[in-house]
């Protein structure tokens, strides 16, 4: 039984290594606020949108297959919640009530699965009955299985042969176990053996009525040491069944725990989606993901979405035309919008390729192999390299892991230099990437680089720039526009320096729209 | 023994009697000067049961005795015969722990069963060698002559007889399949009828169910050779339900020593070269070399290619540190070489080293170097100054010349000795003059000899002495190489380059990025 809500024919693995990108991507699109927005105050949800929007996927077919199943969630968000909540109620009741876990007893493990089966049993009822009720309001492949999947496999025939079984393994005749002779003659590959039914007639009395040769052996009742010796035989006999059945309870948890897992995901969809729509001015829309190979990016509207949630509505949407572009370079004005448009691309990347909707009015792109981001850094008093050597060192940890086909943001590298320096070591690697068809959206002060890449007027290239009206005044769009030489530094060094100091100033985040 | 053709085969490690060399005293300086004593208990470890230190305290006198071990090494380098020696080995073992077992349990039917299994084990260990034996491309006179003895055993009435009837009481026993059925206070014991595994009904039941690996719940019981009561009791009833048990008893009986002594000596000695060659697998495993050197008996002109000090190659190669070979050579007259250069140069590790090869050579065994010739010495001597005893100082001085006096008083031509910063608690002018009153003896008797000193007028006083010098990289003097070199004493480093270092530069990125 599976749940398969993400992917049509394979479970999600939960407990897969992060990507190796996922720490850096984390800190510099600054994840951590989409997951909180998600999660809503839940930690489970937390842990759910962070594992699954760092494990992109880059199939178009399948990301179309999610964006399906929340388009039904969407539709039937109470009917999902209630599933999500029969699953957890499951996984609860596993630990609640049955807590008796670490125990060393073949019995007494027995015991504790045919308690966890009876009740787990009772649940998948529960569930049948609430997805039959609403099957006809799902119209995802992905729910469609779901429903399906559940009225088959947990037919009225199985479950009572289920029961059957729960019954007959608590042994009220006794057990049958046979053995071979080991080493040293002792009794070794006890194997449970069924009763047998074909007569009408218990084991024992057909042993009565057959008569074949037997010895039967009364321990005294005082006999400690024999009951003691008896009960391990016994144990030795139920070991494996005891193990089967303990082990079925885990996969019987197993799946309600990967119906929580799957639904987690969507309900911080829903979570996300409900925050959103409550800012009324703020757009959001499925992607349509083209497939790879062709570079696109037709965009209206791309807002950050970590930063609506943090700020509210008052977030500057961005428009983008660059199909047919691989490097796109982003000058202009300090505060002007840079890094928010970089990662703005960034996480509708990102929540794209996991199956979400994106924070756009309309939204386009080629699905990429993996999404890279090398960001400076603010300079960290405990390291012992430069600053140089400290982004040379972490581009060359990028080059260890990057495919062709895959994104790199890169916001201010290797400025830790002169700018001819910093330019020719972006140009080498901006190079060398193209080459291998890695998209790059590039935000640099690096005039050398800048310019230079600008006059090759390389086909696949794009120069955007952060608007500065001629009054200075930043409207924090970022349109089409060759490098200028200077990035108006002097602006933010005078509203710095001049302004008159008070809480207006210390609120002036790097780069945050205002 | 079987009295055939085999008798022949004498000990696979000496092949005549009069080859037995005398067993030195292991509180011998030698051991503990060269590091032999490490050498042997790393060789030894692990298996203290075949007590073998006493085979590596006696090294053999004659180039023949050498030889034929040699040859038997060489034949157990082959990773098949090895594997096929070590099996052998293995089983032996589970023989004697079987037999052991035997011994202490009370129940009949259980002793009876664990002596049958010690024969059956070894039935098997001794078959699979004679087989894999027969199979082997042998060079060596003494796994030969063993080899024919073991071919004969195994074809003889006996050892038939033994294999068949083991046979038998095994396949009487393993065809034994009984039920018990359990109830609160008593139990039934019957033959089994074929009733279906029920554990494995009840999994198909939750097939459905199942996603990837989950825990396993299956609890080990602890498995003790003695038995409860109550299986005593069943095991009494399975007896009565299977006639056929009762055979086992004259069985056991008739086979009291079934054990071949020259099997059994076998077994046994040959452990020297497993134990060797497993020893020194670890170092060629690091990518050193071992070679089997050439032994002579008057030759005195050895040397050594790419030879290491063993026992501080294992240590290094545990740590991760490169090993530092070194070669040497003497030619013609040449008998001593005098060695000087910096402290921590690797002086004393050289001294070591050639100590070593010709100690390990001349017990046939491989040596450490890619190739090496090693000389038959009738007695080794070594005299490294200890640590210093501040109260003692007065009398180390003496000591040394006692002890140095004693070595040559003892000394013949076909002797070696190996000399460490000897006399170094007393003047140079006094260490120079008792270092050539010493030397002159060592020349005078011909003899192999190194001697590490801080002296460097020792190296010029005689043809027969070689100079070596431990050297230092020219770069950076202060680097020591460790290596030890044939010559006369010496009395005595932007931003385009970062990004080179990390391999960002568009040449390095376009060998490296995955297309």
């Amino acid at each position: 039984m599976k749940a398969h809500l993400l992917y049509p024919s394979r479970d999600f693995d939960w407990h897969a290594a992060p990507a190796w990108a996922a720490e850096t991507l984390t800190q510099d699109l600054e994840l951590n606020t989409l997951f909180a927005a998600m999660a809503n105050g839940d930690k489970f949800l937390f842990e759910a949108a962070r594992k699954v929007v760092l494990s992109s996927i880059s199939d178009p077919d399948l990301l179309n297959y999610r964006q399906a199943v929340l388009r039904d969630c969407l539709a039937n968000a109470a009917v999902v919640v209630s599933i999500y909540q029969i699953a957890v109620e499951a996984i609860e009741r596993e630990k609640k009530d049955f807590w008796r876990v670490s125990i060393k007893s073949p019995g007494l493990i027995l015991s504790r699965a045919i308690d966890v089966l009876e009740m787990f049993m009772g649940m998948l009822v529960r569930l049948r009955s609430t997805a039959e009720q609403n099957s006809s309001a799902f119209h995802s492949e992905g729910f469609g299985k779901f429903v399906t999947m559940l009225k088959t496999e947990l037919a009225d025939e199985y479950l009572a042969t289920v029961s059957k079984h729960l019954k007959q393994l608590r042994f009220p005749d006794g057990i049958l176990l046979s053995a071979e002779l080991g080493r040293g003659n002792k009794g070794v590959n006890h194997v449970l053996r069924a009763r047998q039914e074909s007569d009408g007639l218990g084991w024992i009395e057909r042993i009565f009525s057959r008569r074949p040769e037997e010895y039967t052996f009364h321990l005294h009742p005082r006999d400690e040491s024999g009951f003691s010796a008896l009960s391990e035989l016994r144990d030795r006999g139920i070991n494996a069944a005891a193990n089967v059945l303990a082990q079925s309870s885990d996969h019987v948890l197993g799946f309600f725990q990967l119906l929580r897992n799957e639904l987690a995901f969507y309900l911080g969809c829903l979570n996300l989606h409900k925050h959103l729509a409550q800012k009324k001015v703020l757009p959001t829309c499925f992607p349509v993901p083209a497939p790879a190979g062709g570079s696109r990016h037709t965009v209206r509207g791309l807002y950050d979405v970590c930063l609506a949630v943090r700020q509210g509505d008052s977030v500057v949407g961005n428009d983008l035309d660059a199909d047919g572009r691989c490097l796109a370079i982003i000058t202009g004005a300090n505060q002007g919008g840079k890094s928010t448009f970089l990662r703005s691309i960034g996480l509708a990347q990102l929540m794209m390729q996991c199956g979400m909707f994106v924070p756009a009015e309309s939204f386009c792109a080629d699905v990429r192999e993996a999404i890279f981001t090398h960001f400076k850094r603010e300079e960290d008093a405990t390291m012992q390299s430069g600053k140089l050597d400290e982004e040379l060192a972490r581009m060359s940890e990028i080059a260890d892991h990057i495919n062709s086909n895959s994104i790199v943001l890169f916001n201010e590298s290797f400025a830790a230099t002169n700018d001819r320096e910093g330019s020719e070591i972006a140009r080498q690697i901006v190079s060398a990437l193209l080459e291998k068809n890695v998209k790059i959206f590039f935000v640099t002060h690096l005039w050398e680089f800048a310019s230079g890449m600008f006059e090759k007027h390389m086909e696949g290239s794009i120069f955007l720039r952060a608007e500065r009206r001629p009054n200075g005044l930043r409207t924090f769009k970022v349109l089409q526009g060759e490098p200028q030489q200077t990035s108006y530094g002097e602006d933010l060094y005078h509203r710095v320096f001049n302004a008159i100091p008070g809480p207006g100033k210390s609120e002036i985040g790097e780069d945050g729209g205002r | 023994m079987l009295s055939t053709a085999t008798d022949k085969f004498y000990s696979i490690l000496f092949e005549r009697p009069e080859d037995r060399a005398e067993i030195l005293n292991p509180e011998e300086p030698l051991f503990f000067d060269l590091n032999i004593d490490q050498i042997i208990t790393g060789i030894t470890s692990g298996k203290e049961e075949y007590d073998l230190k006493s085979f590596f305290h006696a090294p053999l006198k004659s180039a023949r005795a050498v030889t034929y071990r040699q040859q038997i090494m060489r034949d157990l380098e082959d990773p098949g015969l090895y594997a096929s020696v070590a099996l052998f080995a293995q089983s032996m073992r589970t023989v004697r722990e079987h037999l052991a077992q035997s011994e202490k349990l009370r129940n009949r039917h259980q002793r009876e069963a664990w002596f049958l299994e010690a024969i059956a084990v070894y039935c098997e260990a001794v078959t699979s060698l004679n087989t894999d034996l027969a199979a082997a491309r042998l060079q060596s006179r003494g796994l030969v002559a063993f080899r024919e003895y073991l071919s004969a055993y195994v074809k003889s009435g006996p050892f038939l007889s033994l294999l068949e009837e083991t046979k038998t009481q095994k396949a009487n026993l393993a065809s034994i399949q009984y039920s018990v059925i359990i109830r609160d206070g008593s139990f039934t014991v019957r033959k089994h009828e074929g009733e279906c595994d029920y554990s494995a009904e009840v999994e198909r039941t939750f097939e459905r169910f199942k996603l990837g690996a989950v825990k396993d719940y299956t609890v080990d019981f602890h498995e003790w050779p003695e038995m409860s009561q109550v299986e005593e009791k069943i095991l009494e009833f399975v007896a009565k339900l299977y006639p056929q048990m009762s055979q086992l008893e004259n069985y056991c009986a008739a086979r009291d020593s079934f054990l071949d002594v020259t099997v059994r000596e076998f077994d046994h000695e040959v452990q020297f070269y497993i134990a060797y060659l497993e020893y020194v697998s670890r170092v060629t495993r690091g990518g050193l070399r071992v070679c089997c050197p050439e032994v002579s008996e008057n030759r005195k002109d050895v040397y050594g290619s790419e030879v290491f000090d063993l026992a501080l190659a294992q240590k290094l190669l545990t740590d991760h540190t490169p090993v530092v070979c070194n070669d040497f050579y003497f030619k013609e007259s040449e008998r001593i070489y005098v060695v000087t250069g910096p402290n921590q140069g690797g002086k004393t590790t050289f001294a070591r080293t050639f100590g070593q090869l010709q100690y390990l050579g001349c017990l046939g065994c491989f040596v450490p170097g890619s190739a090496v010739r090693v000389f038959v010495f009738d007695k080794l001597f070594t005299h490294f100054q200890g640590v210093e005893d501040p109260e003692a100082l007065r009398g180390a001085l003496e000591d040394s010349l006692i002890r140095v006096h004693d070595i040559l008083a003892a000394a013949t031509p076909d002797s070696v000795i190996i000399l460490n910063e000897i006399f170094t608690s007393t003047t140079v002018r006094d260490a120079l003059f008792l270092s050539e009153k010493v030397l002159s003896k060592v020349i005078e008797l011909d003899l192999l000899c190194v001697c590490v000193t801080f002296i460097d007028e020792l190296a010029s006083m005689s043809k027969k002495i070689v100079s070596m010098v431990a050297t230092a990289d020219p770069q950076n003097p202060a680097v020591r190489t460790y290596k030890i070199v044939r010559m006369a004493p010496q009395g005595v480093a932007w931003a385009m380059s970062i990004a080179e270092k990390y391999r960002v530069t568009y040449d390095y990125l376009s060998k490296r990025l995955k297309s």
